[in-house]
């Protein structure tokens, strides 16, 4: 886990931040109920200054970000803004006080032009119609002061999400704002991407403006940002510079004990004899492409292995999986599921042949939000026995009991809406779900994107776990350390085709991002990993 | 105990069961043999009775309409639908051998549900298999549906004679009326069905997140169709009634505007036209709620000409009783008068953060 402390801005003053803060909360209290959300936190933010806010899911960064925005109203304490105490009643009051957010996912209008989006409700108007030559030459003039090369003219839902999130920030430095809250930005971009918006970020830091940044990628959080509050179960842990900070301490500031979990599983992952017994493989794909999005690939998967499928966004790794599970419907090749040939049609033919696919999109393709955490568990099962024969109330809930124990799911109500948990415990959730209904094949595709080191830790626990009683499991992940932690063999993708695969033994990520790369960019990959 | 008495404030089926006994108290007030029920050659009589009866097509539909609603669709055509039930009944009995015969009448109903369930095949097959969006894709026989029912009457209204048929509408079992009790067994039925097997759950988890739910694997399609299917089968027993109740088939006016009625009903019950969770007590509470406003109106001498305004203020006020948000401002108007009144804004925890704040300033241009 050695890391870099070389490209560190030098602008972070060693001692007390200069000149006074643009935000400050003090001593903020919200409780939701009985639940007590955040507990006597303070924060404040400096302009010209990238500010992280760390914390496993829980802790109560997103309480915070909603506190700030107005979203939600708080108990006790106070805000400041530029010495004037305010009282930010509403997301509206908020952005008129000068503080903008960008969201995880972005919300913007797909259907409307990059400059439309970005002058939204503020269109220069000539005789009450939208003056679009104006408002495009406006849009322009911010781009470039951003350095994004994006037409304003063309329609947003074109472009890809990396492009979009940079308009909506581009929108929010249109209005001025003087905070930006930048909530999970890079959890759906790859390198390049991220590269680009840290530009950006640098920008608008050198512009003065005070930057909230809330990552899961530790990378990322030491390469970008200045200075961090950190938070553990709604409470204070305190405030660092992140020179001051390496990224061990960090983790154990954020979640302590768990730290330990997570270097304890890999000895043991370690110590394990690599590769499973040769039997017959619970999957054989021949030859199976998609028009569109994949080429044909072959690859097997026997009981008690771990396939890890690295590869960079769009490289094909998530596209093969939907071919794996019939979500998309292959074009060529033969599939194999325990020796018997399938054609997957519907996600259902392969769920009736043991086989789970966790989807890398938790919101969109996964959780139920409005119905309750058992429902969600028990949908996968429940679909499978058909709507004429309900799971005994018994049988339901000793499952769900026995499933929020051992993922150790919280809330543990299974009454609870899935839509009230955090990230990380609807992922287990959806885990439970899969696991119910006893596979043979789990494919997990980004099990642990945005999750924190705490579930990811539980999360990949339970891999290798599986893989010990005998389940066959594809493993995506964009990171590549923990594919190469759990794999017994690795799959490199590119292209939409397989290009390499090999055993796990003695792979580096160097070599992973050498194949991925091909020589030329190995280099400027490898010095990000 | 403020926990529960909290619950019960913030219930859906509060206000509308509120509104429903006001609605009654209203009656009773303007003419006190409203709430008399006599007994009268073994049967029930009274304005209440008369509630019940002349309810049931509407809470047949209701209850189809809430399983759609609920998968997120919609279905416009049910009014049609009934009339083409209603047309195709009549119109078997008056061609059959033996018009009055018990038999000829069963299988005219029988004829005419096989229909019904069969446009309801068709509108699903548009939706589930197709694709096409609900409200345009029963909009088709919303319009064309009418036009069915002409050609199958042949334009003219088609009048029976059979009594037994005509027992659906206006008959009387055990002292009830005939339609009601039909209705509510069907209604019953369905809720057993729907919340003792697992498909209340899946039709939930398809209205939303129908993606999400497809790749757990349940059938998506299958249960959007049937729910369509089904939604025609209760058009068609209304229709049915609706036919019963005067022994005729009319083409153009059997049913009109009852899916509207419907939705109303649904959406009065508390289920969400965006899909999701559904309630049927709700939709119980609807239908009668909508129902006895209909009996209202004559009832406590509004002119007809204001008729349709009276209903909208009634619904209206049903409506901006459920919102949470408007309950919010009520609330805080209260509290206002207390204590010194706070700076305005939305109410908090309010989802999509980012539509909102897009919101205010568009408003903002619409007023300079």
């Amino acid at each position: 886990m050695a890391h870099l402390e070389s490209v560190k801005p030098t602008s972070a003053p060693a001692g007390g931040p200069p000149g006074d803060p643009v935000v400050a909360m003090d001593d903020i209290s919200i409780s939701f109920g009985a639940v007590r959300a955040l507990d006597g936190v303070s924060v404040r933010l400096y302009p010209g200054e990238v500010h992280a806010l760390m914390g496993e899911n829980g802790a109560g960064k997103s309480t915070l970000i909603k506190a700030l925005t107005g979203v939600y109203g708080i108990d006790s304490g106070t805000v400041t803004v530029e010495g004037r105490q305010v009282r930010l009643a509403s997301p509206s009051a908020a952005q008129e006080a000068g503080i903008s957010t960008v969201y995880q996912e972005v919300n913007l209008c797909t259907n409307l032009t990059v400059a439309e989006n970005m002058m939204l409700g503020r269109e220069p108007r000539f005789l009450g119609a939208i003056n679009t030559r104006a408002m495009n030459r406006r849009a322009r003039a911010t781009l470039d002061r951003l350095g994004l090369d994006v037409d304003p003219a063309s329609t947003l839902g074109d472009h890809p999400i990396a492009v979009q999130q940079l308009v909506a920030i581009a929108r929010a430095v249109d209005v001025d704002a003087k905070v930006l809250i930048l909530d999970e930005p890079t959890s759906s971009l790859d390198a390049d991407e991220v590269e680009k918006l840290f530009t950006v970020m640098r920008r608008l830091r050198a512009a003065g403006v005070a930057i909230v940044f809330v990552s899961h990628f530790l990378d990322q959080i030491f390469e970008i940002t200045d200075r961090m509050t950190i938070l553990r179960n709604g409470r204070l842990v305190g405030e660092r510079m992140t020179a001051d900070l390496t990224q061990l301490e960090l983790v154990q500031l954020m979640i302590g004990r768990e730290l330990e979990v997570l270097e304890k599983l890999e000895r043991e992952l370690d110590a394990e004899d690599a590769g499973p017994a040769s039997s017959e493989p619970v999957l054989r794909a021949v030859g199976l492409g998609r028009k569109g999005s994949l080429l044909a690939t072959d690859l097997e998967v026997r009981p008690g292995e771990v396939v890890g499928l690295a590869g960079l966004l769009g490289s094909g790794r998530t596209e093969l999986a939907r071919l794996l599970f019939g979500a998309d419907t292959s074009d060529t090749g033969t599939l194999e599921v325990s020796g018997r040939r399938t054609r997957l049609r519907a996600p259902r033919q392969a769920i009736d042949r043991k086989v789970a696919f966790l989807s890398e999109n938790r919101r969109s393709e996964g959780v139920i939000g409005d119905l309750s955490v058992a429902d969600n568990m028990l949908l996968a099962l429940q679909a499978t026995r058909g709507w004429l024969r309900p799971i005994p109330s018994a049988t339901r809930r000793r499952l769900v009991d026995e499933y929020i124990e051992a993922l150790d799911i919280r809330p543990a109500d299974p009454d609870a809406l899935m839509r009230n948990l955090s990230g990380g415990n609807q992922q287990k959730v959806l885990l439970a779900r899969w696991l119910i209904t006893e596979p043979d094949l789990l494919i997990l595709d980004e099990p642990t994107r945005g999750i924190d080191v705490g579930a990811k830790a539980q999360i990949q626990q339970l891999v290798a776990d599986l893989a010990r009683r005998g389940l066959g499991v594809v493993f995506i992940s964009a990171e590549l350390e923990e594919v190469l932690r759990l794999s017994d063999r690795v799959v490199t993708m590119r292209d939409r085709r397989k290009i390499d695969e090999r055993s796990n033994v003695d792979v580096a990520v160097g070599d992973v991002l050498e194949i991925i790369a091909g020589d030329a960019r190995a280099e400027e990959v490898g010095a990000r990993a | 105990m403020r926990s529960a008495s909290s619950r019960v404030l913030s219930s859906t089926l509060l206000w509308p069961l509120l509104v429903l006994l006001g609605l009654l108290v209203v009656n009773v007030a303007a003419n006190p043999g409203f709430i008399e029920v006599r007994v009268q050659d073994g049967r029930l009589f009274g304005s209440l009775v008369d509630i019940v009866r002349n309810g049931a097509p509407v809470l047949l539909i209701a209850l189809g309409m809430t399983l759609v609603i609920a998968t997120r669709g919609i279905d416009l055509s049910v009014g049609a639908v009934a009339a083409i039930g209603g047309a195709v009944a009549c119109v078997h009995m008056v061609s059959a051998p033996d018009e009055s015969a018990l038999g000829t009448a069963i299988v005219a109903c029988g004829l005419a549900l096989a229909t019904c369930v069969a446009l309801g095949l068709w509108n699903g097959f548009l939706v589930s298999v197709l694709g096409i969006q609900p409200i345009i894709a029963t909009l088709v026989l919303l319009v064309a549906g009418r036009g069915l029912a002409m050609l199958v009457t042949d334009g003219q209204i088609t009048t029976v004679n059979n009594e037994s048929f005509r027992t659906i509408g206006v008959g009387f079992v055990l002292g009830l009326p005939v339609a009601a009790l039909v209705a509510w067994a069907v209604f019953a039925l369905t809720a057993l069905l729907v919340r003792r097997t697992a498909l209340g759950m899946l039709v939930e988890a398809v209205g939303i997140n129908p993606e999400a739910s497809r790749l757990a694997g349940v059938r998506a399609v299958t249960i959007r169709w049937t729910v369509y299917v089904f939604s025609g089968f209760c058009a068609g027993l209304a229709g049915l009634m609706i036919a019963a109740n005067t022994s005729a088939a009319d083409a153009n006016n059997a049913g009109l505007w009852i899916e509207l009625d419907a939705i109303l009903a649904v959406v009065i019950g508390g289920t969400s036209l965006a899909g999701g969770r559904f309630s049927l007590a709700g939709t119980f509470v609807g239908a009668l709620l909508i129902t006895t406003l209909a009996a209202t109106i004559p009832n406590i001498g509004i002119p007809s000409e204001t008729n349709y305004l009276f209903k909208a203020v009634v619904v209206i006020v049903v409506c901006l009783l459920q919102s949470p948000k408007a309950r919010a401002v009520l609330r805080r108007r209260r509290t206002a008068s207390a204590t010194p009144a706070p700076p305005e804004g939305p109410p908090a925890g309010d989802p999509a953060p980012a539509g909102e704040s897009s919101a205010p300033t568009l408003a903002k241009a619409g007023t300079r």
